[in-house]
């Protein structure tokens, strides 16, 4: 597994991504997010979306925008979308790299 | 006049389900509740808590009085639940299966840590407390005040007739008294008192009568699991034409009496005391809640 | 016996006389077979397709036309298609009431050149999307209904040869949508659509899997209208054809939309003892009705007639006695059906009746409201019911902008957003509806009201509705959902879509992948 596959937190605590973990379902209004390691370096975004044309651009910043915020570096994410919202995909990215990471030290303050 | 804090429906929605988290605000519900704890599978916590926290960041919900029902904060999980929702600012904390005032006084002072820590306004995180057993019945007069927070306290009936080793029937006898302490220990306590849910979507009759129950009781309101339950309970809760007129007549001689300073109020040869006001008072403040013009 | 002629006063205004009667001039032999015999042997029963086919006089380069009410379950298209295939035929004009899905298998013949260009209400499923990348060299024409019919009325669509399936036929053409007799359970209700292909194409041959006795009455399209009647084993799939009943939502963003609309016409100023309505078969257009009849009751209101694709939950209605007519150019689900062929205030109608606008008279015209749906609405009112939010075609025009324009008050439901999609948007993608013909939209999260119809407006904010702007409305779905990227198109153009009264309203564009 690559060295810089990590998430850093903001303890400083240093935990690699361990495994693959999946969050969210193929339901409606949902997106199933798969988080591997990364193979090639860099943040790897393979999404199929049902609104692809409109917002496939949003969806893949996100994915990129919520893994930069965990400072996840190295990940390949597999991302099948039924029209989730922006939030709904945070949710779901964040979900999948803390268990990736079997992780459960979470950090939610400091956002706002 | 103040604004009255309208309770009549609180919704629930299952945390982890991201299209109902969406659309829970357009159906017109009082509060909406959005749940971390039974609706959500064991190994989803997760996945529910940032679901819900994201979209109370995200979102406004139309000013809608937003609620979260974390798990039981001694756990790891409800830990979590409640550091994640107290960050948003957002949501009012709900806490379930409350047995005593420690248990509120805990949940209270883990939230102050996260408050300190966040640099959020000491104290302006508020919660709720869900009233599910025996015990919790039996204390509910001192959990009703045990926090500053407090804003309302709930009766969750299915583990209480669980607890009492009973079930649920259509008149509601073996909750009459839970409904009766819940009900005196907030008004005593000048918090809100919230029924609970009524499982049976497709008997609105059943649902109907249970409304009629808990109103004539004096709860404030009812949690509902499914948009179609809002609409009747608004509408039993909406003071009638006749109610408002004799409320506004009430007030007016309350108006002209003392201009005329005179102590003893009359409408209609019938003497006005103060409960009568009171309740005057109490209906023209829903009546305007419920957006009626008068 | 000889008659004198020139006995006859002012003769000459006489012009069609045929001169003296003569046994010796009427050589025709007295027919003394039995009406069974007769009916056998009648010269319009030809054995196959072929021979139909043959008969009519077909050539390369002509125009053909279907009928849609079989909707998914039709066998007939793609059927005869494949008949003029093996025949030989190219460079046809197309000319459906509508295509489904099931008629992926035209794609084909695109390809090898059997189908020139195609006219149709609507295209979708594998069909829509290959032609929204650029399958066909000439663009689709889409119509309205009404739109169809007043092209063919005007000429400016002329059927050479029209195929028409029906459940039920007797030897001389008198052809229907259902049957009184040996019902091969197979049955469409009206045959609206089919009416009016009989009446104005050149020939006119009906598929059936059920030639019934002569006659077949009642019928919705006469003996006088039909040239040949082929037997066939199998005209469509009962199933694809209509389910037993439309089924009530349950969707509650639905059933919310569902009571603002009611709410909409019964504070609209149209909701009077015998006022005219037009529903939609979409969720929130059904749940509309329940909602509606509730107040019907209460108010001792009654629906004077009820026009359009009909449901079994507006037959709901006739039964209780809270509509009293029918209007029926396309039955929606099997009760429907069976109201139409079982209730004599329940009437067959055709195209034009329904929806012409060289008709002044026509239903539509009569209608106070209608509820109609949309996949797309813009801030000008517009309304898009053909192509998705990607820009691929996947709808039917329909009825929608005719009972727009006939309709006193045009009410349009929709969700503010499906899932990510938003649905009140700028610009939408494909004009169907011009925006001046549509009076109100209703979103689960507000109701717009047409500038145009300040009356309106006032109405629906005294009823304590939530009115907002249309601008409001998009606004908000922004606001969910976020920005869409505009969607690619190339400067091919695939489909032109025509109004009412055959002008060109939109064009779609290839989309660019």
């Amino acid at each position: 597994m690559p060295l810089d596959s990590l998430i850093i937190l903001q303890e400083g605590t240093r935990l690699k991504i361990e495994k693959t973990a999946v969050a969210g379902t193929m339901e409606s209004s949902d997106i199933m997010v798969t988080l591997s390691p990364g193979s090639v370096g860099g943040i790897e975004i393979e999404l199929e979306s049902s609104v692809e044309k409109q917002f496939g651009n949003a969806i893949r910043s996100t994915i990129q925008d919520v893994l930069t915020e965990l400072d996840v570096k190295n990940a390949h994410v597999k991302a099948l979308d039924k029209g989730a919202l922006d939030c709904t995909v945070r949710a779901r990215v964040k979900t999948a790299a803390y268990r990736a990471c079997n992780c459960d030290s979470y950090q939610f303050g400091g956002q706002n | 006049m103040d604004t009255y804090k309208l309770r009549r429906t609180m919704m629930f929605v299952p945390g982890n389900n991201p299209g109902m988290v969406k659309d829970a605000y357009i159906y017109g519900s009082d509060s909406i509740m959005f749940d971390l704890e039974d609706s959500v599978a064991v190994d989803q916590k997760d996945s529910a808590r940032f679901l819900v926290s994201e979209a109370l960041n995200c979102y406004d919900y139309n000013g809608i009085e937003l609620v979260v029902r974390i798990n039981d904060p001694r756990t790891k999980v409800g830990k979590d639940d409640l550091t994640a929702i107290v960050c948003t600012r957002k949501a009012i904390i709900r806490l379930p299966k409350t047995e005593c005032a420690e248990d509120v006084t805990y949940c209270e002072n883990v939230i102050a840590e996260i408050e300190a820590e966040n640099g959020i306004p000491a104290g302006s995180t508020r919660m709720m407390a869900a009233i599910e057993s025996a015990l919790g019945v039996l204390n509910a007069r001192e959990i009703a005040v045990s926090s500053k927070r407090l804003i309302g306290i709930a009766l969750g009936a299915e583990d209480y007739v669980t607890d009492l080793k009973t079930s649920r029937s259509s008149d509601g006898i073996e909750l009459l008294f839970a409904r009766s302490v819940i009900l005196l220990a907030a008004r005593a306590a000048g918090i809100a008192a919230i029924d609970t849910v009524y499982s049976d979507v497709n008997n609105m009759e059943g649902f109907e009568a249970e409304v009629k129950l808990i109103k004539q009781l004096g709860f404030d309101g009812k949690s509902v699991i499914n948009p179609r339950q809002i609409k009747p309970v608004h509408s039993l809760y909406t003071p009638s034409d006749k109610e408002i007129q004799k409320s506004l007549a009430i007030m007016d001689a309350i108006k002209e009496a003392k201009e005329r300073g005179s102590g003893v109020i009359a409408l209609n040869g019938k003497m006005i005391d103060k409960p009568v006001v009171a309740r005057a008072e109490r209906i023209l403040e829903i009546a305007h809640a419920s957006g009626i013009t008068f | 016996m000889s008659l004198e002629l020139s006995s006859i006063p002012h003769l000459e205004e006489f012009c069609a006389l045929g001169g003296s009667y003569s046994d010796e001039q009427n050589l025709q032999p007295k027919d003394v077979r039995t009406l069974a015999e007769r009916s056998l042997h009648s010269k319009k029963l030809v054995n196959d397709l072929d021979e139909a086919i043959r008969l009519s006089g077909l050539r390369d380069g002509m125009t053909i036309s279907f009928h849609h009410h079989f909707r998914g379950g039709d066998y007939i298209i793609n059927m005869v298609m494949a008949k003029l295939a093996e025949m030989g035929f190219k460079d046809l004009v197309l000319a459906a009431s509508s295509l489904t899905d099931c008629h992926f298998p035209l794609m084909d013949h695109i390809k090898s050149g059997v189908i020139r260009r195609i006219e149709t209400s609507g295209l979708r499923g594998k069909l829509a999307d290959a032609i929204s990348h650029g399958l066909m060299d000439i663009p689709v024409v889409f119509r309205s209904h009404g739109g169809r019919a007043y092209a063919i009325e005007s000429g400016e669509l002329a059927i050479d040869v029209a195929f028409l399936g029906a459940p039920s036929c007797d030897a001389f053409g008198n052809a229907n949508g259902y049957s009184r007799e040996g019902d091969t359970g197979i049955m469409c209700g009206s045959m609206g659509y089919a009416k009016q292909d009989a009446e104005y194409a050149k020939k006119v041959i009906i598929i059936t899997n059920n030639l019934v006795p002569y006659p077949n009455a009642p019928f919705g399209i006469p003996e006088s209208n039909v040239d040949y009647v082929v037997q066939v084993p199998e005209i469509g799939n009962p199933a694809g054809i209509m389910s037993g009943a439309t089924r009530f939502t349950k969707n509650p963003k639905e059933l919310l939309i569902a009571e603002y609309a009611a709410k909409v016409i019964e504070n609209s100023g149209h909701f009077y003892d015998g006022f005219s309505m037009q529903m939609g078969s979409g969720g929130a257009s059904l749940a509309t009705i329940r909602f509606l009849r509730e107040d019907m009751i209460k108010q001792n209101i009654k629906v004077g007639f009820a026009l359009g694709g009909i449901t079994g939950s507006v037959v709901e209605l006739l039964e209780e006695g809270l509509v009293r007519k029918i209007l029926d150019v396309q039955s929606f689900d099997l009760r429907a059906a069976e109201s139409l062929k079982n209730n004599r205030f329940h009437q067959q109608i055709s195209a034009s009746y329904y929806a012409s606008p060289s008709n002044p008279g026509t239903a539509v015209n009569q209608l106070d409201v209608v509820v109609l749906s949309a996949l797309e609405v813009d801030t000008g009112f517009n309304v898009n019911v053909l192509t998705g939010s990607d820009g691929v075609i996947r709808g039917a025009i329909g009825g929608h902008p005719d009972t727009a324009a006939g309709a006193s008050v045009s009410i349009v439901v929709a969700p503010l957003t499906r899932g990510r999609i938003p649905t009140i948007v700028n610009h939408v993608n494909t004009i169907v509806t011009p925006g001046r013909s549509i009076d109100v939209v209703v979103t689960d999260q507000g109701i717009a009201v047409n500038p145009a119809r300040p009356d309106l407006k006032d109405r629906l904010i005294a009823a304590r509705l939530p009115v907002c702007s249309i601008d409001e409305l998009r606004s908000k779905a922004e606001k969910i959902v976020g920005k869409a990227d505009p969607i690619l198109y190339t400067d091919k153009v695939v489909g032109i879509v025509t109004y009412r009264d055959n002008s060109i309203i939109d064009l779609i564009y290839e989309v660019k992948e």
